[in-house]
């Protein structure tokens, strides 16, 4: 054991015991996972808060609005004086026009940007371009609505003459434009992180480039890809100032892209920014309507699961 | 001294057809860094060649100039040629991808690809254009026989070849190189990674190999090189020192350097 040494020093075993016979310390000890939880709750707590509030709000509404009504109902009038209707397929419609378009956009571009990126781009480019791709994903939303409204709109009654002031076209592709970064820059990470000793062997066999990229490389990271996909559909469907701005607030039950439409975020939009009264049946219906919003992206999500659980190469 | 090597390998075999690889005054830099100096070597069919020398005298970079993988670091450079098969590698008309279908790679750590084993073998063949499920299924179960793997995967080419140990791994790439029928094999340290019993099945599908294939390996166990290879080649700091028969150069060395590193003098 420790002894003091010839300058009278105390060891360093001596000064290490003095310390931790402090109570304090031992207390602190106690109290900090205490305290982590407290603090980890409070993003749980408040989840739980939402959904519940979503769910008591929604229940009312479905007392005064039949369930099947809702769910099936292929008109959406709100604001009618003698007859309301709340149909949601018509919004539901709205949303899926401008997602689809947004993914027409945004996957292929998306993901070419990504294997550009990733086994093209020298490091030099990339480390150029991967933070313009971050910046673009940080430019507010309402100015790529006012880009979508202003430029994308006009621009594209020079080809489609027929094309409306407020479609579901234009709204999708900025809304595409928006979420394109999102999935190149997480698509390069996931095909980045594969190992380069894989990429050698394949080359080592005679492949070109692109066989690496598109028959190893992609495989390899499909399950990160598939999941940036589908994070940044989560926003589309989510996306609510471009689609409030361009895409209109006429909820129509077709797969017209050249005329006004109403996705389910614009709804929600329109009636908060209106004067809806406290208890009327339309203040219920932007909860009924917000759930079902997050019934999609919950779905969303399990689907991304089950798909890169199915299709994960591991390395 | 070279001439005296190209004598010998002469004398022991007058066909100029059967040479395989011809390096001559082949030099290398990463950047400013002089890798390989005034590289001749002769590399004979259906032969093994080993590649000895400790750690930086290049043996690795030389293996990997052979099908030009050395050239995926950006700042290489090279001088001198290489003749494959009388052709030189560094030819502005000859593909790399031809090339390398024609040499296949083993490397220090086994590198499967993350898909099934059967996807592993056909991933070749596939990317060559050969597309019929029945041609492709032979192709599959001769080159894990020819890799004696068949017995311990046949009965699982669906899973993936990341669940197999790191022996049969590397045996898995040794069945994908062979999946193309190449006409040579490179091998980098092809056992460093894996046990001894590995080792040793590696060892022994090497000498099976051998009929068929020619093959160069680079190894930094002496022993391994002794006991597989038919003409060893002993590099230091970028040259070759010697080169010679196996027996040779492990019984009577002409260079004092080779008989220092062989008895452990240093390396």
């Amino acid at each position: 054991m420790a002894q003091k040494d010839v300058t009278g020093q105390p060891s360093v075993q001596e000064l290490i015991a003095k310390s931790n016979s402090k109570k304090q310390k031992k207390v602190i000890e106690k109290l900090i996972p205490f305290i982590l939880l407290l603090i980890a709750s409070v993003s749980v707590l408040t989840t739980i808060g939402i959904v519940f509030t979503l769910i008591v709000e929604t229940v009312i509404f479905f007392t005064k609005v039949p369930v099947l009504e809702f769910l099936f109902g292929t008109e959406w009038f709100p604001f009618a004086n003698t007859e309301q209707q709340f149909g949601i397929l018509p919004l539901v419609v709205g949303t899926l026009k401008v997602t689809v378009i947004a993914a027409i956009v945004a996957v292929p571009f998306g993901i070419a940007s990504a294997i550009f990126l990733s086994e093209y781009a020298s490091e030099n480019l990339r480390r150029v371009i991967k933070p313009i791709l971050e910046v673009l994903a940080g430019i507010p939303t309402i100015v790529y609505g006012f880009f979508a409204l202003t430029f994308v709109t006009p621009l594209l009654q020079q080809f489609i003459p027929d094309l409306k002031i407020f479609n579901a076209l234009s709204p999708g592709i900025v809304v595409g434009i928006m979420i394109l970064p999102m999935i190149a820059s997480l698509s390069e990470d996931a095909m980045t992180s594969v190992p380069n000793s894989i990429r050698e062997g394949a080359l080592a066999m005679g492949s070109t480039k692109l066989e690496v990229a598109l028959k190893v490389v992609l495989p390899a990271a499909l399950s990160g890809i598939v999941a940036s996909v589908v994070l940044a559909l989560s926003r589309a469907i989510g996306e609510t100032m471009i689609v409030s701005l361009a895409g209109g607030s006429t909820p129509k039950f077709d797969w017209d892209v050249t005329d006004s439409i109403q996705t389910m975020t614009a709804y929600i939009v329109q009636v908060s920014s209106g004067d809806a009264g406290y208890g009327t049946t339309i203040y219920y219906s932007i909860y009924s309507v917000g759930f079902t919003l997050f019934l999609f992206t919950l779905l969303m999500n399990y689907l991304a699961h089950v798909i890169s659980k199915k299709y994960r190469e591991e390395y | 001294m070279m001439e005296k090597v190209l004598e010998k390998a002469s004398s022991m075999n007058n066909q100029s057809s059967n040479i395989v690889y011809n390096t001559q005054q082949l030099n290398l830099w990463y950047g400013n860094h002089h890798a390989l100096k005034n590289i001749d070597l002769e590399i004979k069919e259906n032969e093994v060649t080993a590649i000895i020398g400790p750690s930086g005298c290049g043996k690795s970079t030389y293996i990997k100039t052979l099908n030009r993988m050395v050239e995926l670091v950006p700042t290489v450079k090279t001088s001198g040629k290489i003749l494959y098969r009388e052709r030189n590698i560094f030819d502005a008309d000859y593909g790399v991808e031809e090339l390398r279908t024609k040499v296949g790679m083993v490397f220090q750590k086994p590198n499967p690809f993350p898909k099934s084993i059967y996807d592993n073998i056909a991933y070749g063949p596939r990317i060559h254009g050969i597309k019929n499920k029945k041609i492709l299924d032979e192709i599959v179960e001769k080159s894990l026989r020819g890799a004696a793997i068949w017995d311990e995967v046949k009965d699982r080419l669906n899973t993936n070849a990341y669940s197999l140990s790191g022996g049969q791994q590397q045996r898995i790439c040794i069945a994908r190189c062979l999946a193309i029928e190449p006409d040579v094999i490179l091998m980098d340290e092809p056992t460093s990674a894996l046990d001894p019993i590995s080792t040793l099945k590696v060892e022994e599908l090497i000498q099976e190999l051998k009929e068929d294939y020619s093959i160069i390996i680079v190894t930094h166990n002496m022993q391994q090189a002794a006991r597989i290879s038919d003409k060893t080649a002993f590099f230091l700091n970028g040259e070759v020192v010697e080169f010679d028969n196996t027996d040779v150069i492990f019984s009577t060395p002409e260079d004092k350097r080779t008989e220092d590193y062989i008895s452990g003098r240093f390396g």
